[in-house]
């Protein structure tokens, strides 16, 4: 497919580092010529200078008969304009990074009169992502499929765990609860298990399984640890704005320590209910004394990613629970979790992620319908919800019969409004909507996964 | 460096090279030269193997950094070149090995200078080496490692290097995004008009439809090898014509073709590069047609006789081929001056064509009026324009120094090949003449009529890696000879 990417910064670079390894024909715009031109020589994309909301720059790049533009430039109002332009020049889609919310409030006139198809705020996004892993506080990642009634969660095993030295089939026969492995990462590799498949210690696991019954099956597997009830953010962004505003509102105290004044004034004005700190983050005078010990958890969104690993650590190594940390550019995830920070978020990533989806989705008209993407494990693993529109040669056919080639997962299905962790039995039926997990990372439609 | 990587990939071009030789080959059983089968066969299964051999190598990561390609740039065109001069050795057509080696670097490079004295005697049975003599042109002019990238698979995208080391031009863009069609798209253009340069020369009687295709393949690679000891002059004037005006068409910037075939003729009209070299031509073919048709020496009789030696003698010089209808050893010393200085000019960036290509004197130039302003106002600020667009410093600064090593590299091996012994003329169109990929000098010893073999085996070593270094651009054939680079430090 045709990509047009307007803007290289932070974002800009890693969407482009990612959507190339898609194989699509990828142009970058932007006009720094420097930039542009190291882009070149790293990732197999055509380079324009040029204002990416001009006119003939647009036409330079190509945008005319382009399939995905995103304008990912640092202001919200040029990739609006970004997008007009390219709208009105044939592109087929829009993307645009919008970071005010109150555009984002205006999905109607940003569509029909500004020509931005999709708004993407990658803030709103990871605020939302750490909110789901606050509310789930065992796991170290938390994904959702079928508008948040599966959920796929990452956990680390701890030598206590019941399901530590336990193989799958064991956990299917004698646990007996309504949850699947469905990959697991074991140092740098990732392996998508097998029945006779044991786990160990340490073993980073990912668990499909029903919203509804998954309180009641990590109870039983004794992984449960209470809901938090208090949260201290580090960094006063965009980010703790939308996250502390989610808290707030489902009734976890919220510390935030920022060291702008100005900074703290308006969130001040924005959070009522929020209790905001002006001070250094780096300085554990000031932690301590606001009760870093007592905090159920800790999330560091400040702009610094050397500012927030540092106080992570420090959070982890005084006994918080629940570590959360912003990381912005390239993560060194294994040298992360080697100093024992496994909850980390990275805007770009997610911002990438979602355009990704939206790519695949585009490349797949014909097949089953693609609705979600999550990548996992520094993106070795894939997990893809797919709708199956009308009966096709896999449906209505008992899995154990099926053909999946080595390395897929049929996760979980939805049917209606039931919710089934499927076994050798279970069919795929129209209607349905399946998860599927990979480590083969070009999937595109569900025929895909057969043999 | 990544050691392994780099002879990972000479392996995979030794491949390819392998498969180009069995081309000739087909050529020479075409005409029963049944004795070249063993001349053929042996480097065909040598670099077969060696290729294979070096294949099986495993690197660690497949990361080609600018260091990388250069190298692996540098190595193959010298180990194609080793590779590729077995033939004539084997075969008795060029007996000593040095000559055999200037001989392929020569074609590789599309340099078009030979050390063979009496081609006509060639003419008939060598046909498949002088074929493969043309066609090592035809190789080496859009470069072989665009070629590998082109039809063989490539699993990273960093390949751009490869190219940036192989293609001319102060600075190397792709077509479109990615390398693979970039390097399709230039071999497509290359190869069609190729095609269309030998069906124009084959309707022409004098013409054989062997002749049409060496001449076209030496035409493309802006190369120069002939088969005829009057060079193009044993042809009628329309295949005269037609060289000509083919040999300016393959030293144009290949992206104009490309900018044609999308329909975006505007673009086209407003490159700057063009137009002067255009205008370089036409000036340059007036200038000289009127002076040799003046000259009583030449006892030209018509101003069109005059223009038309004059146009495919410009035409061939400023493309860096080296065909000539006429020898003009014998042309006043005004006339040969203007080749002299053709020879350094080149055609355009990117194209197939040597020198230092236009796009650089046009750098160069407003570089030198910037300076000149910067005399009268010592605080100005001037930006370079080029294409309508803003040539940045480093650029500017390249294209300065490339032009100092050049000068510099000009001067040592013209001191170095003056031990010889031969005049002074010689040597330096000599040096002129490889540096800048042309071929033939200025001089009777080393004019079209005349060949290179009188030099001594050292003078043609030295001028074989001149050669490379005017047609990689310096920089990967030096860094082969720095050893830094090699080492892990």
């Amino acid at each position: 497919m045709k990509i047009v990417i307007a803007g290289i910064g932070k974002f800009g670079k890693f969407l482009t580092k990612e959507l190339s390894k898609e194989n699509h024909n990828i142009t970058i715009v932007d006009s720094n010529q420097s930039l542009v031109d190291d882009i070149v020589d790293q990732y197999d994309v055509y380079g324009c200078y040029g204002n990416a909301a001009s006119y003939d720059t647009q036409k330079d790049a190509g945008v005319a008969d382009c399939d995905i533009f995103v304008a990912c430039t640092p202001s919200d109002e040029a990739n609006i304009l970004c997008c007009l332009v390219a709208k009105k020049l044939g592109a087929k889609q829009t993307i645009a990074r919008l970071r005010h919310p109150e555009y984002a409030k205006q999905t109607q006139i940003m569509q029909a009169e500004l020509g931005v198809d999709l708004s993407l705020n990658p803030d709103m996004d990871t605020a939302e992502e750490i909110f789901r892993i606050l509310r789930f506080p065992s796991a170290t990642k938390v994904e959702t499929f079928a508008n948040g009634r599966v959920n796929l969660i990452e956990i680390k095993l701890e030598q206590d765990s019941t399901l530590t030295n336990k193989t799958l089939a064991d956990i299917r026969t004698k646990l007996d609860v309504p949850i699947l492995v469905c990959a697991v990462r074991r140092g740098n590799d990732v392996i998508i298990p097998k029945g006779n498949f044991e786990l160990l210690e340490n073993d980073y696991v990912y668990i499909t399984a029903d919203n509804r019954q998954i309180t009641k099956a990590f109870k039983k597997l004794k992984l449960l640890k209470n809901t938090l009830k208090s949260a201290m953010i580090v960094g006063g962004g965009r980010i703790t704005y939308y996250l502390a505003d989610l808290l707030v509102d489902s009734g976890i105290s919220v510390k935030i320590i920022e060291k702008q004044k100005d900074t703290c004034n308006l969130l001040s004005e924005l959070l009522p209910n929020a209790l905001i700190l002006h001070g250094e983050g780096t300085s554990n005078k000031l932690l301590l004394e606001e009760g870093i010990e007592d905090v159920d958890s800790v999330i560091t969104l400040t702009g610094l990613d050397e500012t927030n690993i540092l106080i992570s650590s420090y959070a982890k190594s005084v006994g918080v629970d629940k570590v959360i940390t912003k990381v912005g550019r390239e993560v060194y995830e294994d040298i992360l979790t080697t100093i024992g920070l496994d909850s980390i978020v990275s805007p770009k990533e997610i911002f990438a992620n979602n355009i990704i989806k939206h790519a695949r989705g585009m490349e797949n008209t014909e097949g089953a319908e693609f609705k979600t993407l999550h990548r996992l494990v520094g993106n070795k693993v894939e997990a893809l919800e797919f709708g199956i529109s009308n009966a096709t040669s896999y449906t209505s056919i008992p899995l154990k019969n099926l053909k999946v080639k080595p390395n897929f997962l049929i996760a979980c299905i939805i049917r209606a409004n039931e919710v089934i962790i499927p076994s050798g039995n279970d069919t795929l039926e129209p209607l349905d909507s399946v998860v599927v997990v990979t480590t083969n990372t070009n999937v595109k439609d569900l025929s895909d996964i057969l043999e | 460096m990544n050691t392994r990587l780099v002879f990972k990939t000479l392996g995979k071009i030794l491949q390819v090279l392998s498969v180009l030789m069995c081309l000739p080959l087909i050529i020479s059983l075409i005409y029963f030269e049944i004795d070249m089968l063993f001349a053929f066969m042996v480097p065909i299964i040598s670099s077969l193997f060696f290729g294979t051999l070096l294949t099986s190598l495993k690197p660690k990561n497949n990361r080609m950094y600018a260091k990388e390609g250069c190298a692996v740039v540098g190595l193959s065109w010298v180990l194609m070149s080793l590779f590729g001069c077995l033939p004539f050795v084997i075969s008795g057509m060029i007996p000593n090995f040095f000559d055999a080696f200037f001989e392929t670097v020569s074609g590789f490079t599309t340099t078009g200078s030979t050390i063979i004295s009496d081609i006509d005697v060639l003419y008939d049975g060598y046909k498949g080496l002088l074929f493969w003599r043309s066609f090592t042109h035809w190789i080496g002019g859009m470069g072989v490692l665009v070629f590998v990238l082109a039809i063989l698979p490539s699993s990273e995208g960093q390949n751009i290097f490869l190219i940036k080391a192989e293609s001319t031009g102060a600075k190397v863009g792709k077509l479109v995004s990615k390398v693979r069609v970039t390097a399709r798209i230039l071999y497509v253009i290359y190869l069609v008009m190729t095609i269309i340069c030998a069906v124009m020369l084959a309707f022409d009687p004098t013409m054989s439809v062997y002749d049409a295709v060496v001449h076209a393949a030496g035409t493309a690679g802006t190369g120069g090898f002939g088969v005829r000891g009057l060079g193009v002059g044993y042809y009628s004037n329309y295949c005269q014509i037609v060289i000509a005006v083919f040999m300016m068409l393959f030293g144009i910037n290949f992206n104009i073709f490309y900018l044609l075939l999308i329909g975006k003729v505007k673009d086209v009209l407003k490159s700057e590069e063009l137009r002067w070299y255009l205008i370089i031509i036409i000036i340059a073919t007036v200038v000289i047609g009127v002076d040799i048709y003046f000259d009583a020496k030449l006892a030209y009789d018509t101003v069109g006789g005059a223009l038309k030696d004059s146009y495919f003698q410009v035409s061939s010089i400023i493309t860096t081929t080296g065909f000539a209808t006429t020898d003009f050893a014998y042309w006043s010393n005004f006339s040969k001056t203007i080749l002299f200085v053709l020879m350094f000019v080149g055609g355009c960036a990117g194209s197939t064509a040597g020198g230092l290509k236009v796009q650089r004197i046009l750098i160069l130039f407003k570089s030198g009026r910037r300076e000149l302003k910067k005399i009268a106002h010592q605080k100005s600020v001037q930006n370079i324009k080029l294409e309508g667009k803003t040539v940045e410093d480093d650029v500017a600064k390249g294209v300065t120094s490339y032009f100092a090593i050049i000068m510099i590299l000009f001067v040592i091996v013209t001191l170095l090949i003056s031990l010889d012994g031969f005049d002074f003329e010689s040597n330096v169109t000599a040096v002129a003449a490889c540096i800048n990929n042309i071929g033939p000098g200025l001089s009777h010893l080393v004019g079209p009529m005349g060949s290179f073999a009188e030099y001594s085996g050292f003078s043609k070593v030295i001028l074989s890696f001149t050669m490379l270094i005017g047609r990689l651009e310096i920089y990967p054939i030096l860094l082969l000879f720095n050893p830094k680079v090699w080492t892990n430090k």
